[in-house]
C-alpha cells in the first residue's frame, strides 16, 4: 500500500488549510459548477477572461483535502496566464492525473508546460479512487472556459 | 460489558475473507451497511451447485433441471419463512432492493397513480425510494410529500396523519443507511392504512439485521437485498401481498413470465413467475437461501441484541475519547437504532477520514450514502459512515477510535 506521504504532502495540505482565490465573481464572469457523484462534493469556479487572459478566478464549494487544494493551486496556476495556455496546463494536469486524451490515448507530458507546485499531487495517482477529487476542479474550470 | 449475546469469534471465523491480512494487520470491516462479507457456507452452498446441480429452472423435464428448480423454490420457501410470509407465491426474486422498490414504482405505480395522487415518503430515503417516485412526478404528475425528522434523525409523526390524508401510497424505510434509526414499522403500516395508502417498507437495512415479519407488520410491500445479509450479490426480493401482486400489471416482459404468447399479445403466468422475466439469479438465489439458513442458526433476535449491543458500546467508547470532536448522528436511544454510524470527526473531511483510517484496514464508507436529500437535510455534503454486523467485536470499535486518532496526527487539528 502506497504510504499517506505521497498523498498528504506538506504544500497539500497548506493549501488545504489556506486555499487561495476562495470566493465569487459577478457577471459577466463565468461560473461552473462542478460534482463529484461519488462523494456529493461540490465546487464553483468563477472566470474573468479579460483580453484572453484569464484576469481573476476565484474557488467556491466544499470538498476533501485533495480537491480543494487541487482546486487553490489550480486557481494561481491559470491566474493571469492566456486561455490557450490554460488549456494546456489542463491537458498536462490530466495527463500527469493518467487521464486519457479524447481518443482514449494517453497524453504525453509537454515539456514546454511547466506545473510548478501543482506536480504535488502527483502522489495522488497511487490513490485512484482519489483522482476524481483532483480532477474535479480542472474539470470545472473547463466547463467555466466553454461558457464564454 | 460483556456481550453475552454471539459468540463473535465463532462466527467471525466463518468468514474467510475475515480471515485475511492486509499489509501484516488484520481487517476491520465496518462497511456492512454497504454490502456484507460472506461466510463460507454461502460459498460452499453456490460452489456445490455450481459443481453438482446447475440447470436451467423451470424449464426442463430432465432430472438435473428438476434438482436446480428444487434448490431454487427451496430458496424461496426459506425467504417466505424468514419475514413469515403467508405464501411463497408472494414472494419475487429480483435483481436487488433497488429494483424491487422500482417494480412496485412502475408496476403498481403506473396501474394505481393518476396525475395529482400522492405518495408519502420520509426525509430519511435511500435515492432507490426516492428516484423512481421522481420519476412517476415526471411521467404521471404525482405529488410527493415527505415525512419530516426529528432533531436526533427519528421520523416527526405530528403531522403524519395530516401527509397522509388522501394519499395512495407510503413508502419508508425500516432502517435509515445513514443514521442507523429504526422507524415503527407496524405504526406507519397503520397509519398509512387508516388513509386508504398501501405501506412499501425499504427492508434493506433492516432485514439483515432484525426479526422481520411483514404479516405483524401489516404491510404490503417489502424490499430488501441478499448482499447486505450474508448472501451473494446480484439477488434481491420483493415481498408484496399476493392481491396486490396478482393485480399488478407485469415490469419486465420475456421469458417466463408469460402463460402464452400470440402474434397479436401475450398473457402472463402466475405468481411468482409473473414478475420473474428471464433466467433469473440461480446461482445467487441459491447462495441467499443458504445466508438465510445461516443467519438462522444464530437467531435474529440474537443478532439484534448483539448490534444493540454494539451501538451502546460504539457510543459510549466514541464519546469518552473524543467528546464534542465527534459528531455522531441519529439517536443514542439503542432501541431505536441500529449499529449503523455516520459521524463527523474534527472538521476532517469524511474522504480524507476514510482514507487515513484505510492505512490502518478500517473499512468505512465515506459519501453521501445515497441520500443527497438527508445530507442536504443535515447541512453537510458528506459524511464518514462505519456500520456494524454480526461478525464484528467490541475490539474493532477500539481499532476504530485509534485509527481516529491517528487521522488528527496528519490533519493537525
Amino acid at each position: 500500500m502506497p504510504g499517506l506521504e505521497d498523498l498528504y504532502r506538506e504544500i497539500i495540505l497548506d493549501h488545504h488549510r489556506n486555499p487561495r482565490n476562495r470566493g465569487e465573481l459577478a457577471p459577466p464572469a463565468s461560473h461552473a459548477v462542478g460534482h463529484n457523484p461519488l462523494c456529493g462534493d461540490e465546487i464553483d469556479v468563477y472566470l474573468d477572461v479579460t483580453d484572453g487572459v484569464v484576469s481573476d478566478v476565484k474557488v467556491g464549494g466544499q470538498g476533501c483535502s485533495i480537491s480543494q487544494s487541487s482546486a487553490s493551486m489550480m486557481s494561481q496556476a491559470v491566474k493571469g496566464k492566456p486561455v490557450d495556455e490554460v488549456r494546456a496546463l489542463v491537458r498536462r494536469f490530466k495527463g500527469m492525473m493518467s487521464i486519457p486524451d479524447e481518443d482514449g490515448n494517453p497524453i504525453e507530458p509537454d515539456p514546454s508546460v511547466k506545473l510548478g507546485d501543482l506536480e504535488a499531487l502527483q502522489g495522488v495517482v497511487k490513490f485512484p479512487v482519489r483522482i476524481k477529487c483532483a480532477t474535479l476542479a480542472w474539470n470545472t474550470l473547463l466547463e467555466a472556459l466553454e461558457q464564454r | 460489558m460483556t456481550n453475552a449475546q454471539l459468540d463473535v469469534a465463532a462466527i467471525k471465523a466463518q468468514f474467510p475473507l475475515l480471515q485475511r491480512e492486509l499489509n501484516g494487520a488484520p481487517l476491520v470491516y465496518l462497511d456492512s451497511a454497504n454490502t456484507s462479507q460472506k461466510p463460507q457456507s454461502v460459498i460452499d452452498a453456490m460452489s456445490t451447485f455450481m459443481e453438482q446441480s446447475y440447470a436451467p429452472i423451470n424449464r426442463s423435464a430432465y432430472q438435473l433441471a428438476s434438482e436446480a428448480t428444487d434448490a431454487y423454490e427451496g430458496a424461496r420457501t426459506k425467504v417466505q419463512r424468514f419475514i413469515n410470509a403467508r405464501r411463497d407465491r408472494e414472494v419475487v426474486f429480483t435483481k436487488n432492493a433497488t429494483e424491487s422498490l422500482n417494480l412496485v414504482a412502475h408496476s403498481w405505480g403506473r396501474a394505481n397513480l393518476r396525475e395529482g395522487d400522492v405518495v408519502v415518503l420520509t426525509q430519511m430515503e435511500h435515492h432507490a425510494n426516492i428516484v423512481p417516485w421522481h420519476m412517476l412526478v415526471q411521467e404521471k404528475g404525482i405529488q410527493l410529500r415527505w415525512v419530516p425528522l426529528t432533531a436526533d434523525g427519528q421520523l416527526d409523526l405530528t403531522t403524519l396523519p395530516q401527509l397522509l390524508d388522501g394519499a395512495k401510497a407510503f413508502s419508508f424505510t425500516a432502517m435509515s443507511n445513514v443514521l442507523g434509526t429504526i422507524t415503527p414499522v407496524q405504526q406507519l403500516c397503520a397509519a398509512a392504512h387508516d388513509a386508504g395508502a398501501i405501506a412499501i417498507v425499504d427492508g434493506c437495512q433492516y432485514v439483515p439485521h432484525n426479526v422481520t415479519d411483514v404479516q405483524a407488520w401489516g404491510a404490503d410491500f417489502l424490499a430488501f437485498s441478499s448482499h447486505k445479509m450474508c448472501g451473494p450479490s446480484g439477488v434481491g426480493v420483493l415481498w408484496g401481498r399476493e392481491s396486490l401482486l396478482d393485480a399488478m400489471p407485469p415490469f419486465l416482459g420475456g421469458g417466463n413470465m408469460i402463460a402464452d404468447v400470440r402474434f397479436d399479445g401475450f398473457t402472463t403466468a402466475e405468481l411468482p413467475a409473473k414478475f420473474e422475466a428471464g433466467t433469473p439469479p440461480i446461482i445467487e438465489v441459491v447462495g441467499l437461501g443458504a445466508a438465510i439458513d445461516f443467519l438462522d442458526g444464530i437467531g435474529m433476535a440474537s443478532i439484534r441484541a448483539h448490534e444493540a449491543h454494539m451501538a451502546a458500546l460504539a457510543i459510549a467508547t466514541l464519546t469518552e475519547r473524543f467528546g464534542d470532536d465527534i459528531q455522531l448522528h441519529g439517536s443514542t436511544d439503542t432501541e431505536v437504532r441500529g449499529a449503523t454510524f455516520s459521524f463527523a470527526f474534527r472538521g476532517i473531511h469524511p474522504h480524507d477520514l476514510s482514507q487515513v483510517l484505510d492505512q490502518r484496514n478500517v473499512c468505512v464508507r465515506a459519501g453521501h450514502h445515497c441520500a443527497k436529500p438527508l445530507m442536504r437535510l443535515m447541512g453537510v455534503n458528506a459524511t464518514a459512515r462505519a456500520s456494524f454486523y454480526l461478525y464484528n467485536d467490541e475490539h474493532d470499535i477500539d481499532v476504530l477510535a485509534d485509527a481516529l486518532d491517528g487521522a488528527t496526527d496528519i490533519f493537525g487539528f
